[in-house]
């Protein structure tokens, strides 16, 4: 579904991807795990088209598109989909505007006809059960006076919304207590399929207790140095990175 | 060569005075014609403003004073249907509705139904022949003629809005006024001079609706005088949506009484220039003032918004937000003045200036100004002048939404603050059309 060959990539003028390569397949759930400032959040934004990380090598094919070709929002209507680490609020504009809104755009481009209002409220009455989410979140304004894991949540319930092929999390655990971050897990799981894939970026292996991975793969210094099973993560809350970054600098001597 | 071109509008005017007294068959003995023929004088004395003029250092005004316009009363009257003002009307819900066409009251065209006992909404030119006791004590004692623009709107004060309502009664539904200006066969000078009166705990709400028929170059320059008597609470919105070739002055001047409550909304999307002076002076304890703005700006519009407000009485409050998104060459100015005085202890004054600019070449020119005699206040006041933030913008388009679209909606984001205090529902979402409709942009629908 998707394949990144030898990506390399910078913000402001400084090189944080250093050459990654990644396949990933449908029905698959890869886990990116690293230190911060290994990159990780930059290969979710670039993957989801930021222009304010630009690509200076490599290139990413998704379905067997150039995908760095496309606009961010060519990019949803593709499948794409980033659950951002900050959520924006957008005052004003009502979470059942802007979702409408988005879904409407993915249809058209894909020459499905528009969802009509009752489809639509039906659509949203199911996947905000999923969640366990208030009907009334749906008037309220897009993430305005939502708390940190309320926001998480959100960005799940537009997952499920927009049903994208393609899905990253970006840092989904963070700010998450325990009962949030099992409703936001359920809400993966539930959506996992053999027709869509993961990639799930994250600095603790906690989130990966509920969302188990097929892959997990060490991100450090903008290079994948180390990938592996569901057990390298268990190793890497054990041990931390220290033991993964002497055993790469073992291999770069050699 | 400024100055010639300046004295030559003033001559152009008083010269046209005659003709206007010609035309008042009679009325010439009322009050109201020694207030003219005062202004008439100052008319001669008075310059119209330079940029030399700090209160008018960033708005020029030589493209107004270049044309000969026409006072509406002795140029001719376009014919307008009924029908045709449907379309400039703010609707889906009930309103008393005065049409005024060129700043002249058209009955035909006004439907101001049932009041309660004691109420006047009229035009000016009719309570001045048949009840002039109702307003002599009002007219014109709050506004000073201080420069050639508001000496000339009260040498030729002949119609306007008049709302008097009187004590303890609230008018349950808000007074639409649209101001509907045109030139045909004349350049056409309109002239409204409005006054709205709430007495003791009354309650009174009103929306001037200006808009333009038609393409034509015009001006209207406009007086309002406000009294908001003890615990009185009036509510005046404004919206300003003419056409980009005409010019539009006002000038507000509330007074309020202990307890009163004055909410003003300034809310401008058309003009080539256009000029606010909203003035406020608190006469009493305990008065609240809420000023809301938002101006929208493209092409070549010139924006100037002059706020003040005049914290004389202790235990007063007042609140601000004025916020403008502009776009191509257009050019957008605001100065907030508050002066706090020395009796006006515990005073409460906040002010927000809050600008975004959508293109390379828009510019905005805002400045605070505040003045603080008394040590006892609590007094905050911030700019800010941005663009649309990348990282939100990519937030929107990242779930599938175009770019257009995506700044549509975070323009909506930005004037949400200024949007969500209108009290009237309909309106607020019809005013929200506006936006989109004036930035020509795509529109986010909500529902």
């Amino acid at each position: 579904m998707l394949s990144i060959k030898n990506l390399y990539a910078n913000v402001d003028g400084k090189e944080i991807l250093k050459g990654i390569n990644l396949e990933i397949k449908a029905g698959e759930v890869h886990a990116i795990m690293g230190p911060n400032g290994s990159g990780k959040s930059t290969l979710a934004n670039v993957l989801t088209g930021n222009k304010n990380y630009e690509v200076t090598n490599g290139n990413v094919l998704f379905e067997g598109r150039d995908l760095l070709d496309m606009d961010p929002e060519t990019r949803a209507r593709e499948g794409m989909f980033l659950a951002f680490q900050y959520p924006i609020e957008i005052p004003g504009i009502s979470n059942a505007t802007f979702l409408k809104t988005a879904l409407n755009e993915i249809r058209k481009y894909n020459n499905l006809s528009e969802l009509t209002s009752t489809e639509f409220l039906d659509r949203i009455k199911d996947k905000a059960k999923i969640l366990g989410l208030d009907d009334t979140l749906i008037s309220r304004a897009v993430n305005v006076g939502f708390s940190g894991g309320e926001k998480k949540r959100n960005e799940i319930f537009q997952m499920l919304m927009l049903e994208p092929k393609f899905v990253l999390l970006d840092e989904t655990d963070s700010g998450l207590d325990i009962d949030a971050l099992r409703i936001v897990s359920s809400g993966v799981n539930i959506y996992r399929n053999p027709n869509n894939a993961f990639l799930v970026v994250t600095h603790y292996q906690r989130l990966l207790n509920y969302i188990q991975p097929d892959y997990v793969h060490v991100l450090y210094k903008g290079k994948i140095i180390k990938s592996g099973g569901k057990e390298l993560a268990l190793e890497l809350e054990e041990k931390g990175y220290d033991w993964i970054k002497s055993e790469e600098l073992e291999t770069e001597k050699v | 060569m400024d100055n010639m071109e300046h004295k030559s509008a003033n001559e152009w005017y008083v010269s046209k005075f005659k003709v206007f007294e010609d035309k008042l068959n009679g009325q010439s003995k009322s009050f109201l014609h020694d207030i003219r023929k005062n202004a008439l004088n100052n008319l001669v004395e008075l310059s119209f403003p330079t940029n030399k003029n700090e209160e008018w250092k960033y708005t020029n005004v030589a493209p107004i004073l270049k044309h000969n316009f026409l006072p509406a009363i002795i140029s001719t009257l376009p014919k307008i249907k009924k029908e045709e003002t449907k379309q400039f009307l703010f609707k889906n819900f009930d309103y008393h509705l005065v049409v005024f066409v060129n700043g002249l009251f058209a009955e035909e065209l006004s439907e101001i139904g049932h009041l309660p006992k004691g109420v006047i909404v009229d035009g000016l030119n009719r309570i001045a022949k048949n009840n002039p006791g109702s307003i002599d004590k009002y007219i014109n004692k709050l506004s000073k003629i201080d420069n050639a623009f508001n000496a000339l709107n009260t040498a030729y004060s002949y119609d306007g809005l008049v709302v008097i309502v009187p004590e303890g009664i609230v008018l349950e539904k808000p007074i639409q006024v649209l101001y509907l200006n045109s030139s045909k066969n004349d350049l056409v000078l309109s002239l409204p001079r409005n006054l709205v009166v709430a007495g003791k705990n009354s309650q009174v709400s009103v929306i001037a609706n200006y808009h333009s028929y038609g393409d034509k170059t015009y001006f209207s320059n406009i007086i309002t005088e406000v009294y908001a008597e003890e615990n009185a609470i009036v509510d005046l919105y404004k919206t300003q949506n003419e056409n980009d070739e005409s010019y539009h002055i006002e000038k507000v001047q509330a007074i309020q009484k202990k307890n009163s409550v004055f909410n003003h909304y300034n809310i401008n999307f058309g003009g080539a220039i256009v000029r606010n002076d909203i003035n406020t002076m608190h006469d009493g304890q305990n008065v609240e003032t809420h000023y809301y703005g938002l101006y929208l700006a493209h092409g070549k519009q010139h924006v100037d918004n002059h706020t003040f407000i005049d914290h004389a009485k202790p235990n007063c409050m007042s609140n601000e937000l004025y916020k403008g998104i502009l776009d191509d060459n257009s050019r957008g100015v605001f100065n907030g003045k508050i002066i706090v005085r020395q009796d006006a202890q515990k005073t409460n004054a906040y002010q927000q200036n809050k600008t975004i600019l959508l293109s390379k070449t828009a510019t905005i020119d805002t400045k605070p100004q505040l003045e603080i005699f008394a040590d006892d206040v609590k007094c905050s006041h911030g700019a800010t002048v941005g663009h649309l933030d990348d990282t939100s913008e990519f937030y929107i388009r990242s779930r599938g939404v175009p770019q257009e679209l995506a700044k549509s909606m975070l323009i909506r984001a930005f004037a949400n603050d200024v949007i969500d205090t209108v009290k009237i529902e309909p309106l607020k979402e019809q005013i929200n059309h506006m936006i989109f409709e004036h930035l020509h942009r795509v529109e986010v629908e909500n529902k």
